[in-house]
């Protein structure tokens, strides 16, 4: 790649790591719980700009529509359900954060030693062509089975969720005159 | 285990997917975080999204740094999978959760005891 090309490559990948992590930080930090929700819509959206600089446009695509649209709006959602409109405090408390900081930050430092000490492959030039059409024949071809599964699984997800998220109990209509005291 | 190579060229992101694999495991640790730390049960889904988006990246920088020998794209096509899975998984548990405010009128997971001996 060109000079120039490559700085704006490495640029907006420090720019979306920057928003990525950071909202990230915000999403495990926050006591506000509606914020934690809108931070995680950055989170998504730095994520979908890295698929897409990794040439993988389909799944950046993807991600908007699903996470950014779907996920997000009923997570949404749920904070709104489950909270009383009047309760203002919308409460995200969080237990003892000692012992998990203390092994997380462990696990990190082993991840990043692994991830540094490896010799990993370079990556080959840009320049692939959109992926749409192999992953179309993909889920076509090859991948036609769990493709298949998938959607029986979407059909039983979306029924157990509306079968748990119903009310509980429909109110029985009494008839006129059998009202007890 | 081999020294760390800490060159210039690793952290370029033009040169080399390594700088992807460290922000996917930073985004995985920061979802663990919230999954272990966080009581009411909405933000720990939250902390789960974060791990299945790490996870993701973790995929499509594989599928970059191979090679085009076999069957093209499969890492594309898995992370199109986790997406999928991670919507029917989050359409379900908040419906759960909804589920469970209604019978114990909080969301917390640690008030939820009715199984606790």
């Amino acid at each position: 790649m060109e000079g120039w090309k490559e700085l704006l490559y490495n640029v907006a990948f420090w720019v979306l790591t920057v928003l990525t992590v950071g909202s990230g930080v915000y999403v495990a930090l926050s006591k506000n719980i509606v914020r934690t929700g809108f931070s995680l819509l950055l989170t998504f959206f730095g994520v979908a700009g890295l698929y897409a600089l990794l040439e993988a446009d389909f799944v950046a695509a993807l991600q908007l529509l699903i996470y950014v649209g779907g996920i997000l709006v009923l997570f949404l959602f749920a904070v709104m359900l489950t909270h009383k409109i009047t309760d203002v405090n919308l409460s995200n408390e969080s237990s003892s954060q000692g012992g998990p900081f203390f092994a997380v930050f462990v696990l990190w430092i082993f991840l990043v030693y692994v991830i540094l000490a490896t010799k990993w492959p370079d990556a080959p030039k840009f320049g692939r062509q959109a992926t749409v059409e192999e992953i179309g024949r993909g889920l076509m071809g090859k991948w036609l089975l769990p493709f298949e599964v998938v959607s029986l699984l979407l059909l039983v997800a979306l029924i157990g969720a509306a079968y748990l998220a119903r009310p509980l109990a429909v109110k029985v209509i009494e008839p006129l005159g059998s009202k007890k005291a | 285990m081999g020294t760390l190579a800490l060159g210039c060229d690793v952290l370029m992101a033009s040169r080399s997917v390594t700088p992807f694999l460290l922000v996917g495991a930073t985004l995985f640790c920061l979802g663990l975080f919230t999954v272990l730390t966080r009581k009411n049960a909405v933000a720990v889904l939250m902390g789960v999204e974060l791990i299945l988006n790490s996870a993701n990246i973790n995929f499509v920088a594989f599928e970059r740094m191979r090679s085009m020998s076999g069957t093209p794209l499969s890492g594309h096509i898995f992370a199109i999978f986790v997406i999928i899975l991670a919507a029917a998984e989050a359409a379900v548990a908040l419906a759960i959760v909804l589920s469970m405010y209604r019978n114990f009128h909080t969301s917390d997971v640690d008030q939820a005891t009715l199984m606790k001996g």
